[in-house]
Order: structure tokens, then sequence, then C-alpha cells
């Protein structure tokens, strides 16, 4: 007896002529897929990630919490900006040497994607593959999920005793010496650095790590800030309170697709006392900055168009 | 020139044999400890019995002691005791009789602090050549700015905003200013991480749970140190002309949610807030020993560096992560 449920109508249906259908679809969708992953993420994305996962299983895992699957999904999500969003173009990759490096770059652009993309560039296109860590507010420690995340991908709290650790574990490390003064600084000053701090160097000289001067160029265009509102900063116990009015316009949330050009400069390296003066150290800060400055102009001068 | 001379050197030859005094009366005397009748007195007692004398000072009664282990039912701050200290034949006082239970703070906290004092005047005043006190990692306190690795120099600031842990710093500093004040006595500080084990401590209970509470979004990362490895280390303190203040941490560090994935429980994440309001409440009305602010050690970092323990007292931890975390599920109903 043959009952003619739905149930079984249905799969009658679809059984021979609309399943192969889907499968047929859904075997497109994941060629598509794969295919943009491919041109996303490259060939040998899992090639890197392999070696990512060998580099810190060899140690014990990394002391301070970084997790290669956690790093390995936030680089996918990163190399969209990276590839179609900012189409960063990158310049003198092989300047970065094995081993312990500093990598000291201009900061801007409101929000630190520059962080983020320097970080994408050097894991993605780097040969072979390195892992940039900087240090972070601890303000950005005390939220939740954000404190997680930033600690998975392998950034870490901005104290010396960090950095120190990190680069004696031959880590490349990101530093930003404009700090917030140079992720506020208004549209008006933009490829203008601002002061730099003092303390890469000395960590650089106690560490006998080479320094790789970094110039970003795109980002500093990406939001349009017309001033930092100190008092709201400071009421809302955030590191600053920008004025930027394009996020009042319906995607304007996102920073304007500028392309971003990476310049890495060739290493210097600085010997003396890590304990000198304010002033020896400033003339060897100037040098750095100074070279910054340089590959900036010289890159804007090159630049034709902001958006290709 | 040459009589100064000759003076110096006898009266470094004097300092050198009383130094090979003092360490041959470290090496041979007897071992004092002080809340021996605790889970990890008993463990330090059944090690160091098999070569030293032990002597134990505990006013609690004791189960499950070698015979040969010979126990005062005294208090420390008790005038009697001094007795005990007396007698010439103490080598080294091990003091591991500071009572944690944050729900009698303010009597705790006298009690804690008369009891050292006492013990530090006693070797001071019979010259006992050597003392461990068993402080601990968080006396530094976590924080989401602390550095991934504390140093021993860094300051001790966890009584700042947990008025619990206030007592395990004065403890701490009290016992650094005695460093001043007697350099002739060894004195050992002794900071270990998360002690795990049998051990009833608050570590070992919240691992213990079937379902571990973990603060929703934040998963620090965290040193645990086996219960018997925080006894090596105390062996290695115990050893002639070992003195200073010393991190002691176990296998490599690990997010807590890994930690308690290894040990096959779930977490179940609980908003800060929230999660702060329930403990306040239980913790008024006696229901959980685990007081509120102290939800800082699962938010934020406090791990130590112990290279000057590696260095300095050779100090190695035997076990590994996995074993370390496993240890609280040992023998749970006996011993």
């Amino acid at each position: 007896m043959k009952r003619h449920n739905a149930l079984a109508r249905l799969s009658d249906v679809a059984g021979p002529s609309v399943l192969p259908l889907v499968g047929k679809l859904m075997g497109v969708a994941r060629r598509k897929a794969d295919e943009w992953t491919r041109r996303l993420l490259g060939d040998d994305f899992e090639d890197r990630v392999a070696w990512l996962r060998a580099r810190y299983e060899a140690r014990g895992g990394d002391p301070f919490g970084l997790d290669p699957d956690v790093a390995k999904s936030a680089v996918a999500a990163l190399a969209f900006f990276h590839r179609m969003y900012f189409r960063t173009e990158t310049f003198g990759l092989d300047n970065v040497p094995e081993g312990r490096a500093l990598l000291v770059s201009n900061h801007s652009g409101q929000i630190p994607i520059d962080g983020a993309i320097i970080g994408t560039a050097l894991f993605l296109d780097a040969q072979p593959p390195r892992v940039v860590r900087a240090m972070i507010e601890k303000w950005a420690l005390s939220l939740p999920f954000a404190a997680t995340f930033f600690n998975r991908v392998g950034q870490v709290v901005g104290v010396p005793e960090n950095a120190r650790r990190l680069l004696e574990l031959d880590e490349a490390l990101l530093v930003f010496p404009e700090g917030t003064r140079g992720i506020n600084k208004p549209f008006s000053q933009r490829y203008q650095l601002q002061e730099f701090g003092l303390g890469f160097m000395r960590l650089a000289i106690e560490t006998g790590t080479p320094i790789v001067p970094v110039a970003v160029v795109g980002a500093e265009e990406q939001y349009i800030s017309l001033g930092n509102l100190e008092w709201a900063a400071r009421a809302l116990k955030m590191p600053s309170f920008p004025i930027v009015p394009q996020v009042l316009i319906p995607g304007g949330q996102l920073p304007l697709p500028m392309k971003y050009r990476l310049y890495f400069g060739e290493p210097l390296r600085f010997g003396g006392d890590p304990q000198d003066d304010d002033l020896i150290i400033r003339d060897k800060v100037w040098l750095v900055k100074q070279t910054i400055q340089d590959m900036l102009n010289r890159a804007l001068a090159q630049r034709a168009h902001l958006f290709y | 020139m040459g009589e100064r001379g000759y003076k110096h050197e006898r009266r470094q030859g004097t300092e050198r044999r009383l130094s090979n005094e003092r360490h041959d009366r470290i090496r041979e005397g007897a071992v004092l400890i002080t809340g021996i009748s605790g889970r990890l007195g008993r463990r330090v007692a059944r090690r160091l019995h098999r070569y030293r004398q032990i002597v134990g000072l505990d006013p609690k009664p004791i189960r499950g002691l070698p015979p040969d282990v010979e126990h005062v039912a005294l208090d420390p701050r008790r005038s009697q005791a001094r007795q005990v200290f007396r007698r010439g034949d103490i080598g080294a006082i091990l003091h591991l009789g500071v009572l944690h239970n944050p729900g009698k703070g303010a009597e705790h906290h006298t009690q804690n602090l008369v009891a050292l004092q006492k013990i530090l005047e006693y070797a001071d005043q019979f010259g006992i050549p050597k003392v461990v006190l068993l402080s601990s990692a968080n006396a530094y306190g976590p924080r989401p700015d602390n550095p991934q690795f504390l140093t021993e120099e860094a300051p001790l600031l966890a009584g700042g905003a947990f008025s619990e842990m206030r007592d395990i710093v004065e403890l701490d500093m009290f016992a650094q200013s005695f460093f001043w004040r007697s350099p002739e006595i060894e004195f050992v500080i002794l900071r270990p991480a998360n002690i795990l084990g049998t051990v009833r401590n608050a570590p070992s209970n919240y691992l213990r749970l079937d379902v571990v509470p973990t603060v929703m979004g934040f998963d620090p990362m965290i040193q645990a140190l086996h219960q018997d490895d925080v006894v090596s280390a105390i062996e290695c303190a115990l050893a002639p002309g070992k003195r200073g203040v010393f991190n002691v941490a176990g296998p490599p560090p690990v997010p807590l949610s890994r930690a308690v994935a290894l040990l096959g429980r779930r977490t179940m994440p609980v908003p800060y807030s929230l999660a702060k309001g329930v403990l306040r409440q239980a913790f008024r009305l006696g229901v959980t020993s685990f007081p509120a602010p102290e939800l800082d050690f699962i938010r934020y970092v406090c791990m130590v560096d112990d290279t000057r323990a590696r260095r300095e007292l050779g100090y190695r931890p035997a076990y590994d992560l996995e074993a370390t975390l496993r240890s609280v599920d040992e023998e749970r109903w006996v011993a």
C-alpha cells in the first residue's frame, strides 16, 4: 500500500529533478567561493597558516595568548580590506630582516586600520610570512570581547616589559611613536609626522634590534577629521573623540576606500647606551622620524591619484 | 697597610667560618613548619621528613603524618610557643600558617600579622638562620595593564582593589622590611602562581566546579602550578645560601578557557555586571567564599616571570600542564 502524504510527494519531485540542480548550484557557489578565497588570500594561504601554527607550537604556545586559528580568521577577514577595499600596494617588503625587528610607522586614520593592514600585508605577502605584534592601549583590554580578540591575534598591552619580551622572542614588533597624537590628527595635518616618543629607541638599542622605517600612504585621508573633542573623550574615558562629519552619512562609517601604499625602508641600526640622556636619544629618534618623513614626501610626490 | 690587610683577612675568615656554621645548621637542623595541618603543609612534611627532622607548629590536630614528625599543638602567637623556637636545634622555619579565609577578613588580618611578627622576632632572637615564607603571585594583583609576566620588582598592587588580598600583600611587605633589619638571617619569600591540586584553595575549588563560570568576553592567560612543584620550590628555598624574593610558576601559560576545556569541563560565560552582583549577594549570605572583586583574576592577567627562581634556586617544574590541571580531581574525597 502506497502512502501519498505531502512529504513523500515532495521527495518524489525533489529526488530526481530538483536535488541535482541544488547540488549543481552548491557546487558552483563553492567553486566561486574557493576562487574568491584564493584571489583574496593567495594560493599558499594554508601553507602560511601551517607555518604560523608550527612556529608557535614549537615554543609550547605563545605566552601572550596568540591563537593561530583566531589569527587565521582575522587575516582572512582583513584580506578583503587589504586586497579589495584599499588595494594595498607594498614596496620593499624584503627590507624586513629575519629575526627580531622593530617596525616604526606613521600613525593615522582615527582608527588603527594602518596597523591591521601592515600586519595583513606582512603575513600574506612577505616571504617567509611574518607575524606582526603590536601594542595596544590598556583601555582596549578592559573591554569585553575586544580584550580577548586582540589577545588571540597577538596584540599585547603597551608596556615596555612586553615589548622587550617580544623582541627577545625574535618577533617583529610594530610601534607608532606618534601614539594618539598621530591617530587623532586633523585632516589639515595629514602626512605631517607628530612628535615621536623616545621609548622605542631605548628599546631598540637595549635589545640590539634593527629599526625598519615604514611609511603608510592612504590611511591619513580615510576619515576626514576636523578636530578632537577632548572633553567628550574624557567623559567617555576614550583615548580620543574625533569630529568626523562623514559618519553621519549612511555608509560613511566605513573609511573612505583610499589606495593604501606601504613603503618599508632599509633597516637602521643604532648603538650606544640605552640609558643615555634624552638629548642624545632624541637625535637618534629624529633620524628615524626624518627617514619616514622623507619616505612619505617622496611617495606623495609620486602619487598620481588618491583612489588608485 | 699590612696590618689592615691582615685584619681584613682575619675578619673575612671569621665571617666565612660563621657562614659555614650557619650553613651546617640550615642543612642539618630541624625544619619548623607552621600551618602543618593544612593540605600543603602535610605534603611538605611528607616530602621533607625523609631526610630532615620536622617539627610542626599548629594549634589544629593533624592526621596522616609520618610518626617521626613532631607536632606541637600551639598557636605561634601564644607565649609558650617561644619554647619551640628556643630549643636550639631548629635550622629553618617554613611559615605556611597564613590563614586565607576572606569571610573573616578583619579577624584573620591581625592574627596573620601578629603570627608572622612573632615568628620573625623569635628567628632573630634565637639566631635561626633561615626563614621561608610562602606568599602568593596574586599579591601583584590582576590589572589590564599588567606586563604579561611580572618580575619580583613589580609593586604589590592587589591590596588596593581587593581588601581580601590585603593580608597577603601586607605580610609580604612586612617580611620584606625584615630582610633589611636582620641581614644575617637567610630569608626567602616565595610567590607561587595559582597552586592546583588536592588543596582547598580558590583556584583549585574554582576548577573543580562542574560548570565553570567565566566572565563573558574575557579569557585571560593563566598560570597553574602543581602542588608538588610548590613543594619542590620550597625544598630549593630551604637550601643554605639561598635568599631573596622568588616568583614560582609552573608549565607555560594557557588561556583560561583552554584550561577548563583540558579538564573536560564546560564554561558558562556570565556578563561581568551580573556576575559581580550575584557574587556580592552570595558572599554576603555566606553561600560562596569567592569575593566579588576577585572576579578580576578571571578578567585580567596576573602572571609571573620565574626566571630568577630557575636561575638562582635551580627550581624546575616537574609536571606538565595537563597533569597540573588534572591534579584538582585527584583523591577528591581523601586526605
